[in-house]
């Protein structure tokens, strides 16, 4: 125990707190420390979220509440705060109750392992990787609680649908998040951010990235994948029962988790807070981290406000049929390059001593692949869009009516 | 109650192998970092439900409270709900759920081999390979079998 005791908790041995009880308090600041972070950026982008959505869309958005509608949050959690909380008689109370909870709390979770800088991060886990990964899935039980609690045929077919569509895009997305594991060889996330200081795993696997991205954007239920809230069909999904403060929970889960996928995503292809003169100050490499994952987090908002909505049918098989096996056959490319590359003696066997030259033919060698992967891959989905498209044409052409409700 | 010595920690730490805060890179976390990190965790993970759920508690004091009966009832555009919404579901949600665990399984193995990858001998590398390739097999057989179809 007294081995454990360092930092703040030996300050606070040293004025004469109790040994427990001053490592508690030392860990419990730190917990208030990191978990602040989400929580007080949460506000700002629910804010972000609408303003782009609003610009988007050729509006102005909320610029009534404070300067240029900055307090509109504030306004609209007051008001969740006064409004009434409907629990349905039908509905299981504890896990009715319980679903808001764990769907939030499933994503303040993931930040304990995220490096904000070089030095500050709640927790440098050795299996970080891994945890965002475990962690994240816990929000797919949220849901599935939330639509079997509430006893509602629209809250149930929701939660079936968005599970499924959250259950099959973290195949993809797990063995896109392989690819820079194996390029640092390492879990840890401070470790990953540390290898790439030669080379952005971006650049050395810029389909992973696709990948992950695309199936992050499912994982978050954002539109083409936004099935969770598919209003026009199931009038909310899961959450349908749900009011007050409690579906305001959801919301904000919601939110923080696009932001929190930018930022993993920042750290886990753009070298997280390395930027020009990051070491000279922790605010430096926090801005740096701050501005690649909300660059990230930009470009998910302008997508999600871009394109149509998918069909369930449609998800699935994009998944299956396509992502899946890309993200295997990319993983196995990748892994087999590198590793002839290293036994060749040009790619280096650690990407954390390796400078930018040493990993230069490498990289140029795994541009190529990923480039012919891609034009390969571009090549099939444009055949398959024509196919489709003429199968489309010919069914209209001869049966009017049922053109539009085919594959439902 | 004992008294830790603060000087010297830091210094002492990589010698000894009692680091108590921070990373231990890449010589290996010891048994009291890791300790500690867990530690962290598991706070982490008994405050994280307490964030949602203060404003919940706080929304609970100040909110209205008048229920009644169709206010409570199962929202289904005010159609009254017919039968029981607790039923079996469709087997294909089971598919899915089988061939998910399938790769997520797989997914356990595959960490350990992507860590170790790059001071990896030939042997293990086609071992994983192998291990891979059985398992896209199984995902072609689900494909052919048309069990991907969405029906």
């Amino acid at each position: 125990m007294e081995e454990l005791c360092t930092g703040l908790c030996s300050v606070l041995t040293e004025s004469g707190a109790e040994l427990g009880l001053a490592y508690f308090l030392s860990l419990l600041v730190g917990v208030l420390l990191v978990s602040g972070v989400p929580l007080l950026t949460v506000i700002l982008l629910i804010w972000i979220e609408r303003k782009v959505a609003a610009r988007i869309q050729d509006r102005i958005g909320p610029n009534r509440v404070g300067p240029v509608g900055l307090l509109q949050t504030i306004a609209d959690m007051i008001k969740l705060l006064s409004k009434e909380d409907i629990t349905p008689t039908a509905a299981d109370r504890v896990l009715y109750n319980a679903a808001p909870l764990v769907s939030f709390a499933s994503v303040v979770l993931l930040w304990a392992v995220i490096p904000f800088t070089p030095f500050h991060y709640g927790v440098d886990l050795e299996i970080g990787a891994l945890y965002f990964v475990a962690i994240a899935s816990f929000g797919t039980l949220a849901i599935m609680a939330a639509g079997w609690a509430s006893n509602n045929k629209y809250a149930l077919l929701g939660a079936f649908r968005v599970v499924a569509l959250l259950v099959s895009y973290e195949v993809p997305l797990v063995f896109a998040l392989l690819a820079p594991v194996m390029l640092a060889g390492s879990m840890s996330l401070v470790d990953i951010v540390n290898a790439q200081s030669g080379m952005w795993f971006v650049v050395l696997s810029p389909l992973a990235f696709v990948i992950f991205y695309i199936s992050s954007q499912a994982e978050t239920g954002r539109a083409p994948f936004d099935l969770i809230e598919a209003e026009s069909e199931l009038v909310a999904g899961f959450n349908i029962e749900y009011s007050g403060m409690k579906f305001g929970m959801f919301f904000a889960a919601e939110f923080l988790h696009v932001f929190t996928n930018g930022i993993i995503m920042a750290i886990l292809f753009f070298g997280g807070w390395m930027g020009p003169l990051y070491y000279e100050s922790p605010l430096i490499a926090f801005a740096w981290l701050g501005a690649k994952g909300g660059l990230i987090y930009f470009t998910t908002l302008w997508l999600r406000n871009t394109v149509p909505r998918l069909r369930i049918d449609q998800i699935m098989a994009f998944n299956w049929k396509f992502l899946v096996p890309l993200s295997i056959a990319n993983l196995i490319l990748i892994s087999l390059a590198l590793k002839v590359m290293q036994e060749l003696g040009i790619a280096p066997r650690d990407m954390l001593s390796a400078s930018f030259g040493d990993l230069l033919p490498a990289t140029a060698i795994l541009l190529v692949i990923n480039g012919a992967m891609i034009l390969y891959l571009l090549g099939i989905l444009r055949k398959r869009g024509r196919e489709a498209r003429r199968e489309s044409h010919e069914a209209r052409a001869g049966y009017p009516q049922t053109a539009s409700v085919a594959g439902r | 109650m004992a008294q830790t010595p603060v000087q010297g920690r830091g210094l002492v730490a990589p010698v000894t192998g009692l680091n108590g805060c921070g990373h231990s890179g890449y010589q290996g976390a010891d048994e009291m970092n890791v300790l500690n990190e867990w530690a962290f965790v598991g706070l982490f993970a008994v405050m994280a439900p307490v964030f949602p759920a203060l404003p919940i508690v706080i929304a609970w004091l100040f909110r209205p409270r008048k229920p009644n009966v169709l206010k409570s009832s199962t929202y289904e555009c005010g159609v009254e709900t017919i039968g029981d919404t607790w039923v079996q579901f469709r087997v294909q949600y089971y598919i899915y759920g089988l061939i998910f665990l399938v790769f997520d399984v797989e997914m356990v193995f595959l960490f350990p081999w992507a860590v170790a990858y790059n001071e990896m001998s030939l042997f293990g590398f086609v071992a994983g390979f192998l291990f891979i390739f059985l398992l896209t097999d199984a995902l072609f057989y689900a494909w052919k079998k048309n069990a991907l179809d969405w029906k």
